[in-house]
């Protein structure tokens, strides 16, 4: 079935034509609120933002590639980024991503056995005064510990549903 | 711990609680200035105080704002001026923009109505690096509340200038923060640079003329009108460099945050005011002054200005360190400014691996556009995998030096020299490390956390 946005994401869409001279300015916005619904930016998703804009799906396609932010494959419903760029790096980074990949039970790039996580590397994300850090889907943690990192994922993987086991596809996904 | 007069201004009402909701901020004196501004003074007398105010861009190229808001052409009604706030904070070790979109964005926003009214522009896109969800939320929601006033709509404060403010969210690339490559994204193509001529104030977003400054330069704006220019310029210790501004530290101090000071600080200040380093038995090793393209400085190199008409002879035979952080001075000391935002690193850091750890990044982030930028920060990258894992020579180290050479001067855009410029500093200043571990098989133990693990809770696997 194509790709259709809700009702309520589709009137936002409506809305963000109104902000700029051109349909195209609202590329990035709309993949971003596309992605919210979907997790992921499907050929359906840049079919759909295609349509919508006018472009062609190479032209859509072509912008996805270009930002880290816009998932290419599917992922698991929460996604853990963990700075490793200097300022984290010498705080701790690497520990905390060591232990990330112990909890979780997969490698920066993969998804966790229960399914639940994605781990994936970040660089700086305008935290480094709190670090080491990470993002876990839309909210920043900081100043973390070993412990701290196992209460958020723990409070998060509680409130996740059980999920099929990850596709095979998600181990080839570890080359970013 | 030095006495410093860190005047508080832009961050006066960082410490209020909800301090980023319209009704405190308000309450708190938020666009006071604003409205006397745009009741009773002209575009012109509002450019004029900006200009007075020497206020030099926050977002990393110091570049006065006042100048480039005198760039824009004369008026035309078929071509609408726009503003727009470069909010994409993602150069390394930077992290203080986000201070005052989480904070305080009602201040960004004033300084927005304000600037708008002087350049003539009716509309502002501010460009928010999309991981920011926070800041955006905040945004988003001062700007819902400004329309439901009527401050931001058809007559701001009841004059015939009609303003709106939309927040444009990123994709997540690190160039998009330069600023041709920002209107490109905000356009909605890949965020690739712009070849300049023609600069954004003639030919910008959508093709119409258009002010890109960065999101402390704009909050700046409110502060330099309610003071005036000229007081607000002689805040600065230095001249032609005004105001207050926010400084940033990060890495091995005890307390690394973000303040706010007078233009001019130390970087010794610095790591005092952050309350010195983080462990009294690792000494300071090195310090990126101004986010990661920014010349790492070491506090055993000492200024050597003899000449008396050199623009540092007062700060002959002092340490590096000792220089006031202003972007002449720190021009004239082989670095640059930047973002104001430091990288303090102590005797556990081996600078192979964080210039490892530097050029992964700008190869991931280049573009790829300029064939000396996509191979040069490819090689450089490559080369200090090689000397970090101990598979070079000592040749590889010169390497280092040629290639950045060959990078610098002839891209589209800045990021080659910013990658560039810290590597050569590294290798000149740091070069017994880079040769001992190109003979020696390798850096010994390359991990950048050794020291602070314990802090962590243990080391994990
Ligand atoms: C690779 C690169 C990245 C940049 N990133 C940022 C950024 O994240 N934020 C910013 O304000 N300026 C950034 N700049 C500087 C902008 O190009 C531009 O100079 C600035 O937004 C102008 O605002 P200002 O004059 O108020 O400083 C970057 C420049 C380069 C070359
Ligand atoms: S210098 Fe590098 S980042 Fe800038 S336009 Fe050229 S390839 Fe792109
Ligand atoms: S280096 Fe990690 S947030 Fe900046």
């Amino acid at each position: 079935m194509p790709f259709q946005l809700t009702p309520e994401r589709d009137k936002h869409a409506d809305e963000l034509f109104t902000r700029y001279p051109t349909k195209r300015a609202v590329c990035i916005p709309l993949l971003h609120l596309c992605q919210e619904q979907n997790g992921w930016v499907s050929d359906d998703v840049i079919e759909y933002v295609a349509t919508r804009l006018g472009l062609s799906t190479a032209q859509v396609k072509g912008v996805v590639t270009f930002y880290t932010m816009f998932h290419q494959r599917p992922v698991a419903p929460n996604v853990v980024w963990v700075c490793r760029t200097l300022s984290c790096e010498i705080r701790g980074g690497k520990t905390i991503q060591e232990h990330l990949e112990k909890r979780l039970g997969c490698h920066a790039g993969e998804t966790s056995a229960d399914g639940k996580f994605s781990l994936r590397k970040a660089e700086c994300l305008a935290g480094c005064g709190q670090a080491p850090m990470l993002q876990l889907n839309d909210e920043l943690y900081e100043n973390l510990t070993l412990a701290e990192v196992d209460r958020i994922i723990d409070a998060v993987a509680a409130k996740t549903p059980t999920q099929a086991a990850p596709a095979a596809s998600h181990a080839a996904a570890a080359k970013e | 711990m030095s006495t410093i007069d860190t005047t508080c201004l832009l961050t006066d009402r960082y410490a209020l609680a909800d301090s980023f909701t319209y009704a405190v901020a308000e309450k708190a004196g938020a666009y006071a200035t604003a409205r006397k501004v745009l009741t009773g003074m002209q575009p012109d007398a509002i450019k004029a105080e900006v200009k007075a105010a020497n206020i030099r861009g926050r977002g990393g190229a110091g570049f006065p704002a006042g100048v480039k808001w005198g760039f824009l052409p004369p008026p035309d009604p078929n071509k609408p001026v726009y503003l727009v706030i470069n909010a994409d904070e993602g150069e390394p070790g930077t992290f203080k923009d986000r201070t005052i979109m989480e904070k305080d964005p009602h201040r960004l926003l004033e300084g927005c109505i304000i600037a708008m009214r002087a350049i003539g522009a009716h509309t502002t896109y501010i460009y928010v690096r999309g991981e920011l969800v926070t800041s955006i939320k905040r945004l988003e929601q001062g700007i819902r509340d400004l329309r439901a006033k009527g401050v931001l709509g058809k007559r701001p404060f009841g004059i015939d200038h009609a303003m709106d403010i939309h927040v444009h969210p990123g994709g997540g690339a690190y160039i998009c923060g330069e600023e041709t490559s920002l209107l490109n994204s905000l356009e909605g193509y890949r965020g690739e640079p712009r070849l300049k001529p023609p600069f954004p104030a003639v030919s910008g977003a959508f093709g119409m003329p258009t002010i890109v400054n960065n999101v402390e330069t704009i909050a700046s704006v409110p502060d330099i009108l309610k003071l005036g220019g000229a007081a607000w310029s002689a805040l600065s210790r230095l001249p032609n460099d005004g105001g207050t501004r926010l400084y940033g530290v990060s890495g091995h101090v005890k307390n690394p945050h973000v303040f706010e000071g007078p233009v001019g600080l130390t970087l010794r200040e610095m790591i005092d005011l952050c309350g010195g380093m983080l462990d009294a038995s690792r000494p300071l090793k090195g310090v990126i002054p101004g986010g990661s393209s920014t010349p790492v400085l070491r506090p055993d190199d000492l200024v050597h200005a003899p000449d008396a008409a050199h623009p540092l002879h007062a700060w002959h035979g002092k340490s590096h360190l000792d220089v006031p952080m202003g972007v002449d001075t720190m021009r004239n000391l082989g670095t640059m400014l930047g973002t104001c935002c430091a990288i303090v690193m102590d005797s556990s850091v081996n600078m192979v691996e964080a210039a490892r750890n530097l050029m992964r990044f700008y190869h991931h982030e280049s573009c790829g556009q300029c064939t000396p930028c996509r191979e040069g920060t490819g090689w450089l990258a490559e080369i200090c995998d090689r000397i970090a894992d101990g598979h070079a020579t000592e040749a590889d180290v010169e390497l280092l030096v040629d290639v950045s050479n060959n990078m610098m001067g002839n891209t589209i855009c800045a990021l080659a020299d910013g990658t560039a410029m810290p590597m050569l500093a590294f290798v000149r200043k740091f070069r017994g490390e880079f040769l001992a571990a190109a003979r020696e098989g390798g850096v010994k133990n390359g991990r950048l956390d050794q020291a602070v693990v314990p802090l962590l809770g243990g080391r994990a696997a």
